[in-house]
């Protein structure tokens, strides 16, 4: 369709319409970024700005007392720690929850897709419903287990946690790209005498870093962005930002300090929105990858 | 070896997936409260569930919630992809602006939306600034309407991601036939309605199926929004178990609860999952 409009005569019509396209593709642009804007604007003002200013006015000097205010001495709870706290226990959650679940993937979509055995594309499909579980249906009997294993209330509960249920995904993720890899590959290496592993570590995994960059964003945003699970499972020193981030909004006592709120706000999106803006076109291969099951 | 190297994955997930659901569902008909007991009773759990002033409102709540959620994320989406497939300029830098919401918690999103549609602080005093005195906005603080801005706030971080979906499968529409319709004097816009959209039906279902499994386990949003409020105004399913198997000591409730929940994920996903599987069997 690349030069179906050559060749004609560019009317004023169709010139108005250009441009409408452009003024209603810009506004919306707008509109997605306004809130972002507003928190950025919000933490860098003082409360008296908020107070007499609008969402919108720019703040007056540049004050970053807001930012260091959430960033260590911020309330969240009984806690005043600020939120860096949390925000490295959410790396500390975050970071081997990945490293896990996605090498656990590798090894289980190989499997899947090229030494299958009896019953392994069955259980594939079964795997594939804890994708779309509500994990309500989880939560009790999960605490409950956390609990008699002795990791309750711990960061390595929660990367437990977010590895059982993070296995439907990168599991699906790998097979999915497997299943596009030609099976003389495999049988080929085979004949020459190469083993299981072997055949991973030489030829699948070489083959495999476009699909492990995609699967370790998604997993990433996944997990730093969860909050059931770390409202649930995690104790007093142990919650991940999320949680954090949300005590400290709903901290009633002393003045409301909309800034400190924003800035908090930020901080606790800062990891993903870099990864989104750093590596974007395999954030949007991760989404669209987990959309389209195969 | 490859049995052996799958044996955890497969462990973990009949006993953490499937077990778990069981375990779920026989405490749903028992009358465990502050601890699970095992003392039957029958579906005395679900009859408390459908008398329960909060739950009906929990339950109204999604059907609202999701419904225009679903459906404005849909709407946007498509005309966002259409919009964008134009050969416009500097699309790459605009898509990416529609989309970066999806890479945010829905903490955070509850947090500035929470701000922005504050009566005293935000939308309302803008508008008074700006000189309509009379300008009212207190959706956030009304019973009545505050499950719409949990759509609004929705919508802002998820309709990007369905304009993604549609944009790749825009892109992936056979631009043979495209130039086809063109050459038969079909316009623009009949071409879209005729030939491009029918054919991303799959695209379509995908969507739907997401959309619709966001909206029933949507918890943060709420959490970080409204918080359930004003009284239970807002609240959804998801928090209605929590707050009750958690907070409450209702373990028996907050279970029958959970498995609403299932039933209604299974009720939109067995179809489409039997309707992919069978559409492969085609090919």
């Amino acid at each position: 369709m690349s030069n179906a409009s050559t060749g004609r005569q560019t009317t004023w019509i169709e010139k108005a319409l250009r441009f409408a396209l452009y003024a209603v593709l810009l506004i919306m642009a707008a509109v997605y970024l306004m809130p972002f804007l507003v928190m950025l604007l919000t933490s860098l003002k003082d409360v008296e700005e908020i107070r007499t200013g609008t969402l919108l006015s720019l703040p007056g000097s540049l004050d970053l007392s807001a930012w260091s205010k959430a960033w260590g001495s911020a309330c969240t709870g009984n806690n005043c720690a600020g939120i860096s706290p949390y925000f490295l226990n959410s790396f500390q959650i975050v970071l081997p929850a990945v490293a896990i679940s996605t090498l656990l993937g590798a090894i289980n979509g190989y499997v899947i897709s090229m030494w299958k055995f009896r019953g392994s594309d069955f259980f594939f499909a079964a795997l594939l419903v804890g994708c779309f579980i509500p994990f309500q249906v989880i939560l009790l009997p999960m605490a409950r287990t956390l609990g008699w294993l002795g990791i309750a209330n711990t960061t390595t509960g929660l990367v437990f946690v977010h590895v059982v249920y993070g296995v439907a995904f990168t599991t699906l993720f790998f097979r999915n790209f497997y299943q596009a890899i030609p099976g003389e590959l495999v049988k080929a290496a085979r004949l020459d005498g190469a083993g299981f592993f072997t055949i991973f570590y030489r030829i699948i995994l070489p083959l495999s870093v476009p699909i492990i960059v995609v699967t370790v964003i998604w997993q990433f945003t996944q997990i730093w962005n969860d909050f059931l699970f770390g409202v649930a499972f995690s104790g007093f020193d142990t919650q991940p930002v999320t949680v954090a981030l949300n005590n400290l909004v709903n901290t009633s006592f002393g003045g409301k300090e909309y800034n400190v709120d924003m800035a908090a706000a930020i901080i606790a999106a800062l990891p993903t929105l870099a990864v989104y803006v750093l590596a974007g076109k395999y954030f949007v291969r991760g989404l669209t990858a987990g959309a389209v099951k195969g | 070896m490859p049995k052996i190297v799958m044996a955890p994955t497969v462990v973990v997930t009949l006993v953490c997936i499937y077990g778990y659901m069981i375990w779920t569902a026989i405490l749903s008909f028992t009358n465990s409260r502050m601890l699970p007991t095992y003392k039957f009773v029958g579906i005395d759990q679900y009859e408390r569930l459908f008398n329960n002033d909060r739950w009906i409102v929990a339950l109204t709540n999604l059907g609202v919630f999701g419904g225009l959620f679903i459906l404005i994320c849909l709407f946007l989406g498509v005309m966002l992809a259409i919009f964008l497939d134009q050969k416009i300029r500097a699309e790459g830098a605009i898509r990416t602006i529609y989309l970066y919401p999806m890479a945010i918690s829905f903490i955070v999103t509850g947090t500035a939306w929470k701000w922005l549609l504050n009566p005293t602080n935000g939308f309302e005093k803008l508008m008074i600034d700006l000189g309509f005195e009379n300008f009212k906005f207190d959706w956030l603080i009304n019973p009545d309407m505050v499950v719409y801005c949990l759509v609004i706030a929705a919508v802002w971080q998820a309709s990007g991601f369905v304009m993604a979906l549609f944009l790749a499968g825009l892109r992936g529409v056979d631009g043979d036939l495209i130039k086809a319709a063109h050459l038969d004097g079909a316009s623009t816009f009949t071409t879209y309605r005729r030939i491009i959209l029918p054919s991303l039906k799959p695209v379509f279902f995908s969507a739907l199926v997401i959309l619709s499994h966001i909206a029933i386990k949507s918890f943060d949003l709420v959490a970080a929004l409204t918080n359930g409020g004003p009284g239970y105004s807002s609240d959804l399913p998801a928090n209605f178990m929590y707050a009750h198997t958690f907070t409450r000591s209702q373990i028996g409730l907050g279970s029958a609860s959970a498995m609403v929940m299932l039933g209604c994920v299974l009720a939109i996903l067995v179809p489409y999952l039997y309707s992919e599987l069978r559409g492969k069997r085609h090919e």
